[in-house]
């Protein structure tokens, strides 16, 4: 754990809590706490070795052009329930009506001042959960300071997913948002996210599973070049509970995306992927940490990056294996695609095993493309540029095919090469 | 049609002479085949034909339709309407046949300037063309050559000739791999493009492709030279006698 900071304190420590009714306030104060004793990251950290975090803790978030290509809105032919903010507040106008059969939504600014909430029992929880043995401080920053998000408490099967459409328009906008979602006993959810949502975003979303629930989360970022992100994705899984997300990104100066997953419940499945794209000064993170914490539960990391002209991918994942966690499956890939020689990939793949009967493999590599393949193309009229899209969409298929509903994996797949043919002009 | 001349090429890498001293032409409507046993050069024509990298041409000229090919990029020579069908054709995880199909079609038509063709055009031609090498929907939905037996990865080199339509096609050991009933398959796909506008280079080593696909000049490679050249009974006459009779005569 990282050593308190002594030094002058910097702005985000010393920010004071938003106001609100009991719950909140007993759960900001905590997470304040445990933010004061940890101390913001910095680079002599373990897990920050990668990933300069100065400009997510700097007082004023960096200015962030915005993005002036078109962008298509992702998901348009998908029935599902949208909830706009615009540079993290909430946008009722653009926003559809809070209400969806077996799902019960709120904001969390609206909550926030009651003095009791079911939220009380996971805001701020799987956080501090999340905080051992690595200290996660932007997520406890997070806890302390949102002012708002929603709060998602299915019961049954939801009968469209929950879209949050994040919009960026102040160049110097700084979010902060969180947001809980609660599965009951065999509730099924899929939620969508896209867009930048600020210069700055922090963002916490915890996912509590009971027994039988399934979770699903398509995430879009970018593709906004300025913009900052430090996300979180804390998720606890019951019995039997099924938890999938995938993340595609597409630019981005600096973007940072944990996932800490615990499987507490028997029988119970996670999958975390994700594909990322971009050039430049493009700095993109995934650091994820899966416990295995009960009998046969299955996981899989499946991460690709394709980096060009300067940019950096890192990977830090983990996979622990508690002790009785037997017949644990775990599994993990994290693969660069490097299209010049400047890129580079930085990637700390680990294993921690307290038990005899598991099997868990990991791999990681990075490399050219595939010059065969490029000739083959080539060689039916494809030019250069278009065939290396191929091949990039080629690489980031693994991950892709992690996307279980096969509408929405065409969504990302039709999305993706949009993009890709747009980079032309 | 192709014209090849005095074609010498080494291995970049190691300075290795492959080819000494090519001489060939193949005149539009014509078909020939090249025969040699193993590391004669026969691939090597083919590669360095169609642009693949890591050779290095030392001397002499290719040209197609009298534009030199030697520095073109591999997919304008594809775009002037040279084709390769592959003796290794490259698995493409992720990218749906169809998507490369139709993408390479596209590429070649806006390199000649000429306008895309429609989705429904497309699907209409493909479908007809694959039904005819007994291509299914499914091996058009699956990712390029994932999965495919060798003889469905032939004929799909036989169908992206087709819709490609190329003037002149080599094709390079299309018969590897292949049992009796895909040879016919593949064989019947080639002689259907047969016609007074376009040439073949048929690259094997065995004759038993030649009784389907009938040449009119049979050329015999050796140690990267053409060491005979004659009718399609020339193949018969390898057949029976193998290479290292003709080889002895020369020398």
């Amino acid at each position: 754990m990282a050593a308190p900071q002594t030094k002058e304190t910097p702005m985000p420590l010393a920010r004071p809590l938003p106001e609100g009714g009991v719950w909140i306030t007993a759960a900001r104060k905590a997470a304040q706490a445990r933010l004061a004793e940890m101390g913001l990251p910095g680079r002599r950290d373990e897990y920050w070795k990668f990933t300069k975090p100065d400009s997510l803790i700097a007082s004023d978030a960096p200015r962030a052009v915005l993005y002036q290509g078109e962008v298509p809105e992702v998901f348009d032919t998908v029935d599902r329930l949208r909830i706009v903010f615009v540079d993290g507040v909430f946008d009722p106008e653009a926003s559809d009506d809070l209400a969806l059969n077996a799902v019960r939504i709120e904001r969390l600014a609206d909550v926030a001042a009651q003095d009791i909430h079911w939220a009380r029992d996971l805001y701020g929880t799987l956080e501090a959960r999340g905080q051992d043995p690595v200290p996660r401080p932007l997520a406890a920053l997070n806890t302390a300071q949102a002012r708002d998000g929603v709060l998602i408490h299915v019961t049954g099967r939801a009968s469209r997913p929950i879209h949050l459409v994040y919009v960026h328009e102040s160049e110097t906008s700084d979010a902060i948002l969180h947001h809980c979602i609660r599965l009951d006993e065999g509730a099924e959810l899929t939620l969508l996210e896209t867009g930048p949502a600020a210069a700055r975003f922090n963002k916490v979303i915890e996912v509590d599973l009971a027994g039988r629930a399934a979770f699903h989360h398509l995430c879009i970022q970018g593709p906004d070049h300025e913009r900052r992100a430090i996300t979180h994705l804390f998720a606890r899984l019951a019995r039997e509970a099924v938890f999938k997300t995938f993340t595609l990104t597409a630019n981005g100066v600096l973007t940072r995306n944990e996932c800490v997953i615990e499987i507490a419940g028997d029988d119970a499945s996670a999958h975390v992927a994700g594909a990322a794209i971009g050039r430049g000064d493009f700095h993109h993170d995934d650091t994820v940490f899966i416990t295995h914490d009960a009998l046969r539960g299955e996981s899989r990391q499946v991460f690709k990056k394709v980096l060009g002209s300067g940019a950096t991918g890192v990977f830090q994942g983990k996979i622990m294996v508690r002790p009785g966690a037997q017949k644990t499956d775990g599994y993990q890939i994290s693969q660069a695609l490097l299209l010049d020689e400047d890129s580079q990939f930085l990637a700390k793949p680990e294993l921690e095993i307290h038990a005899d009967d598991v099997a868990c493999s990991h791999g990681s590599t990075s490399g050219a493309i595939d010059e065969d393949a490029l000739y083959y193309l080539r060689a039916r009229g494809i030019p250069r540029p278009i065939a290396t899209d191929l091949m990039v969409v080629s690489f980031v298929a693994e991950a892709v095919a992690e996307i279980a509903d096969e509408g929405l994996r065409d969504e990302i797949i039709g999305h993706f090469e949009a993009w890709l043919e747009r980079r032309h002009g | 049609m192709l014209e090849i001349k005095n074609l010498h090429v080494d291995l970049e890498e190691d300075d290795k002479t492959i080819l000494k001293g090519v001489n060939l032409t193949v005149r539009a409507g014509e078909v020939h085949a090249i025969m040699g046993p193993n590391g004669s050069g026969k691939s090597t024509l083919s590669y360095v034909l169609s642009g693949r990298g890591g050779y290095k041409v030392t001397e002499g000229s290719a040209t197609l339709d009298g534009e030199s090919l030697l520095e073109m990029e591999p997919e304008d020579r594809a775009a002037a309407g040279l084709f390769l069908a592959f003796q290794y054709p490259v698995e493409i995880p992720g990218v749906g046949n169809m998507t490369f199909l139709r993408t390479a079609v596209n590429s070649q038509r806006k390199a000649r300037g000429e306008p895309e063709i429609s989705a429904t055009d497309f699907l209409k031609l493909i479908r007809e063309k694959a039904k005819a090498l007994r291509i299914d929907a499914d091996m058009l939905k699956r990712p390029v050559n994932v999965g495919f037996s060798g003889g469905e990865k032939k004929r799909n080199e036989i169908l992206q000739m087709a819709m490609l339509e190329p003037r002149m096609c080599i094709l390079d050991e299309t018969d590897s791999g292949l049992d009796v009933d895909a040879m016919r398959l593949v064989s019947d796909g080639v002689n259907a493009l047969r016609d007074a506008g376009r040439g073949f280079l048929v690259i094997t080593h065995y004759q038993r492709l030649l009784d389907h696909i009938v040449p009119d000049v049979v050329h015999i490679m050796s140690d990267g030279r053409i060491i005979r050249t004659g009718g399609a009974e020339l193949a018969l006459e390898v057949e029976k006698n193998g290479y290292a009779d003709i080889a002895a005569e020369v020398v």
